[in-house]
């Protein structure tokens, strides 16, 4: 009798679990389709105002018309005056101090550079930008010139930090990356990487601005 | 040269690693005289920090003898005697202008301070020999340290004080100082301290001193809670007595007006909320074991003052948000803003009003560094400090 009914026990809780297993199918569709529906509706959904967030800290369904080119932001306080921070930043030959990936970058009359910079799978790339918008201690602005490989554009922002805590220094720039669309498709999935250096160099440049140095955790300096 | 390097969970080992060397214009280098072991560094010694590398040189608190200067410092020459902050500040930013040195901006290498920004929101100051959360920069525990910002944490010790009695400024004298600090001490308070380890009896010891009536130390090792008798403190032992309801009656029903968790991640004891947080712990569904939190501010009276000088590292589950608002209480915390206190503290000892040896319990050479972890790891009772010296032969040879 007992043994009878063990097995019953066995034959429903088999019986269960199909059901459970459909149940939980069926739960995985609805789900993925109410997803797709949720993503839908965000995309269609206009960008409520008012709105004082800067754009590239925007939800993706906002900024959906600026996804042509990709686009990093950043913004650091170097706790320096204006005029001091905006000239370190105007001496371009002086980025490879804090830029990691820029061997070089040699001036080229007023308004002109010529960088050279780490390619991602070893050796240099070389291309040459031009200042397109200047305002002494306020605003430098540039785009690369025709034929760049990677053709980028952006601007740094001086302005007064608040309470006397020196000078917000806001990066913003624009690659179009080599490739068209399978480019820019793959860009976007390595969107981190520009995202991250960016990052890095706004703080190399605030420690140099601010102590004298860059900091570094190696014991020497071969491995520093 | 010689040095305590971490290879694993409850495996650290003494090996030869280059020397280092001044690298940036700020830079020293120090030959360490004097360097002993934390209770943080079991936190590593257990594995419940992450970013440790197989290879880190660990320690946080040494001493020694200037032997090299960057030509970007000024205040240092080769020959001063220092004791080192285990934070390293640049003097330079936001936070170190407002003495927050252990929020410093600059110090944690930017391709490191990535992991901090990420888990804390904003990135940490370097800190030396703990994990690559810090800054991944080389600890004490060796015969050479390359210090960074050099003119900014070391402080010159005057002649005539022995490094038993300086060491401490490294970090667990101005930890203990701050965790009182913390307290907002006012005349005739009482303050419940958790854990008699060496920040615990220092904070002890600095809230006697901003005038506590009463200091409460609560601990399971019988040898730990005489210590903190010695100072001065009333003592419970948890495995005897019920906390809560010992705290109420010892304080006329009040409740103690600040509490001290001088314990941090990695609680003892055998209460339910414990062992559930091993449990988790274990299966890495928590990081750390806030036991001894839990219980702080739930005994704390209304209104009252919440100090945490023990380190925490990640995420924590059932904090009594509830008992925390209800009550109105107010946490202070932080890594220690050592620079800060050690003038003011290096005076104190001078004068006797501070002793800083009472705890000392060994005295090892830096080669037997492994014994000296698994001692302060498993002896507590006994084991209440352990300094380690590079020079052992040529001082006792």
């Amino acid at each position: 009798m007992h043994h009878r009914s063990h097995l019953a026990y066995r034959r429903r809780e088999n019986g269960d679990a199909g059901k459970v297993l459909a149940a939980a199918t069926l739960g995985v569709l609805a789900g993925t389709v109410v997803l797709v529906c949720a993503r839908q509706a965000l995309r269609s959904r206009p960008v409520l105002q008012p709105e004082d967030a800067p754009h590239h800290t925007w939800r993706r369904h906002a900024a959906a018309d600026r996804r042509e080119t990709a686009l990093v932001g950043r913004t650091i306080t170097v706790n320096r005056p204006r005029p001091e921070v905006y000239a370190r930043w105007r001496d371009f030959s002086g980025f490879p101090d804090f830029m990691e990936n820029v061997h070089a970058v040699t001036p080229v009359g007023d308004k002109g550079a010529r960088w050279v910079v780490a390619a991602p799978g070893g050796g240099t790339i070389t291309f040459e930008t031009t200042i397109t918008d200047e305002r002494p201690d306020e605003l430098i602005a540039w785009k690369s010139d025709e034929g760049a490989e990677v053709r980028n554009s952006g601007r740094i922002v001086f302005r007064d930090a608040p309470g006397g805590r020196g000078t917000e220094v806001e990066a913003t720039i624009a690659y179009d990356p080599p490739g068209g669309a399978f480019g820019r498709a793959t860009a976007k999935l390595f969107q981190r990487e520009p995202r991250i250096q960016t990052r890095r160099e706004l703080k190399r440049f605030k420690q140099l601005m601010e102590t004298g140095e860059v900091a570094v955790a190696g014991r020497t300096a071969r491995h520093a | 040269m010689r040095a305590l390097t971490w290879q694993g969970k409850k495996d650290v080992r003494v090996e030869t690693v280059p020397d280092p060397e001044i690298v940036n214009p700020r830079d020293a280098v120090i030959e360490v005289t004097s360097t002993a072991i934390c209770g943080s560094d079991l936190h590593l010694y257990d594995a419940v920090i992450p970013t440790l590398k197989p290879g880190d040189i660990l320690g946080h608190e040494f001493m020694g003898e200037v032997v090299d200067v960057g030509p970007g410092n000024e205040k240092l020459k080769k020959g001063d005697r220092v004791v080192v902050p285990f934070t390293i500040a640049c003097g330079k930013c936001f936070y170190c202008e407002r003495q927050l040195y252990s929020a410093c901006d600059n110090s944690n290498p930017a391709d490191k301070a990535d992991m901090s920004e990420t888990l804390y929101g904003y990135q940490m100051s370097g800190l030396f020999g703990y994990s690559h959360l810090t800054g991944g920069y080389a600890g004490g525990q060796a015969e050479y340290v390359r210090v960074p910002f050099s003119d900014i944490g070391p402080i010159v010790v005057p002649d005539g004080m022995e490094d038993d009695q300086v060491l401490f400024l490294s970090d667990i004298l101005p930890t203990g100082w701050m965790a009182a600090e913390n307290c907002e001490i006012q005349e005739g308070d009482t303050v419940a301290v958790w854990g008699c380890g060496p920040v615990g009896l220092f904070a002890i010891q600095s809230a006697l001193i901003m005038g506590a009536g009463q200091v409460i130390a609560i601990d399971h090792y019988p040898h730990r809670l005489e210590l903190a008798r010695k100072l001065g403190a009333s003592v419970i032992n948890y495995k005897n007595a019920r906390v809560y309801e010992a705290l109420i009656e010892m304080t006329g029903g009040i409740g103690p007006d600040a509490v001290i968790d001088a314990v941090g991640m990695e609680s003892h004891g055998f209460s339910p909320d414990n062992l559930y947080d091993y449990v988790k712990q274990t299966v890495q569904l928590e990081t750390d074991r806030p036991h001894v939190l839990r219980q702080a501010i739930y005994s704390c009276r209304k209104g009252g003052r919440v100090s945490v000088p023990g380190v925490y590292g990640g995420f924590i589950d059932k904090f009594p948000v509830g008992a925390f608002m209800q009550k109105g209480l107010t946490m202070r915390t932080g890594q220690t803003h050592v620079q800060k206190y050690l003038p003011m503290l290096l005076d104190m000892i001078r004068e006797g009003k501070i002793d800083t040896t009472f705890l000392i319990s060994h005295r090892m050479p830096l080669e037997d560094a492994a014994e000296a972890y698994r001692k302060f790891a498993y002896e507590q009772n006994e084991t209440t400090k352990v300094i380690l010296k590079p020079r052992w032969e040529q001082e006792h040879g």
